[in-house]
């Protein structure tokens, strides 16, 4: 693990000093904002209605209208930018050689994976962290169950991580930072949307990409549920494509 | 301290180096001497454990570098050919970040780093953006970077390359300087700066070792014959003439005209010092004698006398 502290450090540093970080965050957080604003006006006017019709109030809910499909959005807009955040992580490396110096330090490969993997999390949930004021300002109009909110944060780091994995993955490939991001949006938009063929799959396999797809295991934390499982889920394939990666990195070497 | 014991190492099918081995012992200064391509930077990049030979095996201070890559990057210093850096950092930020991967403890990392930019010279540019800097000075950060934590041995890849003349004598004598202490690997295609700085060549062709040898005795070994080079003028007599009594003399193997203002050059027989009848032959024939002076083989004729004769083998 040695490795890990400098490699990290280095890496934030790196994406504070970039251009991409603020641009990608900007555009993040006007994307978010807005479709935080549609899901609060909408929940708005249905209140007003909710006035005139007790049978309505009763249905009347911030957390399963306002903050679940807010939490679901962030995942999608998340699917857009992560690949941009993370295909300069090796790539970039190789492209300028500096792999040459990371690895001719007493570094293990591992730290410097597990460093650069950590710092993108890190960015990207500070990022994901600038929608938390619109949250709180909500918080004080009408009545939010804090638990919810943060099981939501937690889905979307554990989610961000699965996506960052995928794209350290795509942008340890390539030297060219453009086929990275394309490699991992790929990638990820499939494991997005294989989900979606479970209509006409057969019942085993049904089960099977259920499983696999990555956003159906977002659902519960939107909801403010924290299912165990569902964390696994995360964690086992961080950690799968992670370890793909350290292999390939190997790989790399050995065959020059 | 560095043993190289047959690597070879191929690229899918192309083979980069083939069975080369070679020692270098504590306090040398080796200089890696080949045309581009020859396998120089391979054989560099194997050595401090940034890739792994297909066969073979090197021994840094007695650890292998497969087994214990760890342990070796720690005593290996390494600044590679393109002089990679992180551009988007300050000098200062740069080194404190190859201080810590270098695993110096925080208080002292401050002091360490100070020594570095001392000896490199850049002290004045600290805190610039590395990406601004001239190419002079990122070869120094480069040269910086690889001795940061004192490591016993320091291997630079072309450090002169892309240089203007007087950075150049500047980084060699850096170099000179550090190989008082440290053993130094030093690969190069520029003959010249081997031959200044290097107590030891190794010429590497075509991925094979065809000399190891101090530039003195390999300049002995190759030295068949002694070449003067002579210049002489006449204002009546065409230079046909003189060639022709300079050729009469015993122990002249050959002469050749070199320019057209006059200048010869003779080539002898080992054996004998042939300038005192030389200069007389040019005086007795009416002839001025602007300039006589014994032609020492550079290392540019040595080495291309190397590669051919290899390349003749083959």
């Amino acid at each position: 693990m040695t490795g890990f502290r400098p490699v990290y450090r280095k890496e934030i540093y790196s994406f504070f000093a970039s251009p991409t970080f603020y641009v990608v965050a900007l555009i993040f957080l006007i994307i978010s904002g807005y479709f935080f604003f549609s899901a609060v006006s909408y929940y708005n006017i249905l209140s007003f209605q909710g006035m005139q019709n007790p049978m309505w109030r009763e249905q009347l809910n911030p957390t399963e209208m306002v903050l679940r499909p807010f939490f679901m959005d962030i995942s999608v807009i998340m699917l857009l930018v992560c690949p941009l955040l993370t295909m300069r992580v090796l790539a970039e490396e190789k492209k300028s050689s500096t792999s040459e110096l990371l690895f001719t330090y007493p570094l293990t490969d591992t730290g410097v994976l597990l460093g650069k993997f950590f710092a993108t999390l890190s960015v990207l949930f500070i990022i994901i962290l600038g929608t938390l004021p619109s949250l709180i300002y909500f918080g004080t109009l009408t009545h939010l169950r804090w638990q919810i909110v943060g099981a939501g944060y937690l889905g979307l780091a554990l989610l961000a991580g699965a996506f960052i994995s995928l794209g350290v993955l795509a942008s340890s490939l390539t030297e060219n930072q453009i086929i990275a991001a394309v490699l991992a949006f790929g990638a990820l938009l499939l494991f997005w949307v294989i989900g979606w063929s479970r209509a006409f799959a057969g019942p085993t396999l049904a089960r099977f990409i259920n499983y696999i797809s990555i956003i159906n295991h977002f659902e519960s934390f939107a909801k403010g549920v924290i299912d165990i499982r569902d964390v696994v889920y995360y964690i086992i394939f961080s950690t799968f494509f992670l370890f793909i990666t350290l292999r390939f990195l190997e790989s790399q070497r050995w065959r020059g | 301290m560095i043993e190289v014991e047959s690597i070879t190492k191929r690229y899918g099918s192309l083979v980069a180096i083939k069975d080369v081995s070679f020692t270098v012992e504590k306090g040398e200064i080796v200089g890696f001497l080949g045309p581009n391509g020859a396998g120089k930077t391979t054989t560099l990049k194997i050595i401090t454990c940034y890739m792994p030979p297909t066969e073979g095996k090197v021994m840094v201070d007695g650890i292998d570098c497969l087994e214990n890559s760890l342990a070796v990057r720690k005593r290996l210093g390494y600044l590679p050919e393109s002089v990679p850096l992180y551009k988007e950092m300050t000098v200062k930020r740069f080194l404190n970040f190859v201080a810590e991967s270098k695993g110096i403890e925080g208080k002292s990392r401050g002091k360490e780093i100070d020594r570095v930019t001392e000896t490199c010279g850049l002290s004045k540019v600290k805190n610039r953006i590395i990406g601004h800097l001239s190419k002079g000075y990122r070869q120094r950060v480069g040269i910086a970077q690889a001795l940061i934590n004192d490591p016993p041995i320091l291997i630079f890849d072309e450090p002169t390359i892309g240089l203007d003349p007087s950075q150049i004598i500047e980084i060699r004598q850096l170099i000179k300087d550090l190989g008082e202490e440290k053993t130094i690997i030093l690969s190069s295609h520029i003959l010249p700066e081997v031959s200044q700085v290097c107590q030891k060549v190794i010429i590497i062709n075509k991925g094979k070792i065809i000399a190891t040898e101090t530039p003195a005795n390999l300049t002995a070994q190759l030295q068949k014959s002694t070449r003067i080079v002579l210049q002489v003028k006449s204002d009546s007599q065409p230079i046909e003439a003189i060639i022709d009594k300079l050729s009469n003399i015993q122990g002249v193997k050959n002469i050749t005209r070199e320019d057209h203002n006059g200048t010869l050059i003779v080539e002898t027989d080992q054996s004998k010092d042939l300038r005192p009848t030389i200069s007389r032959t040019v005086i007795e024939n009416n002839w001025d004698l602007i300039e006589i002076k014994l032609h020492d083989f550079s290392l540019e004729d040595i080495f291309l006398e190397l590669v051919t004769k290899e390349e003749e083998a083959a």
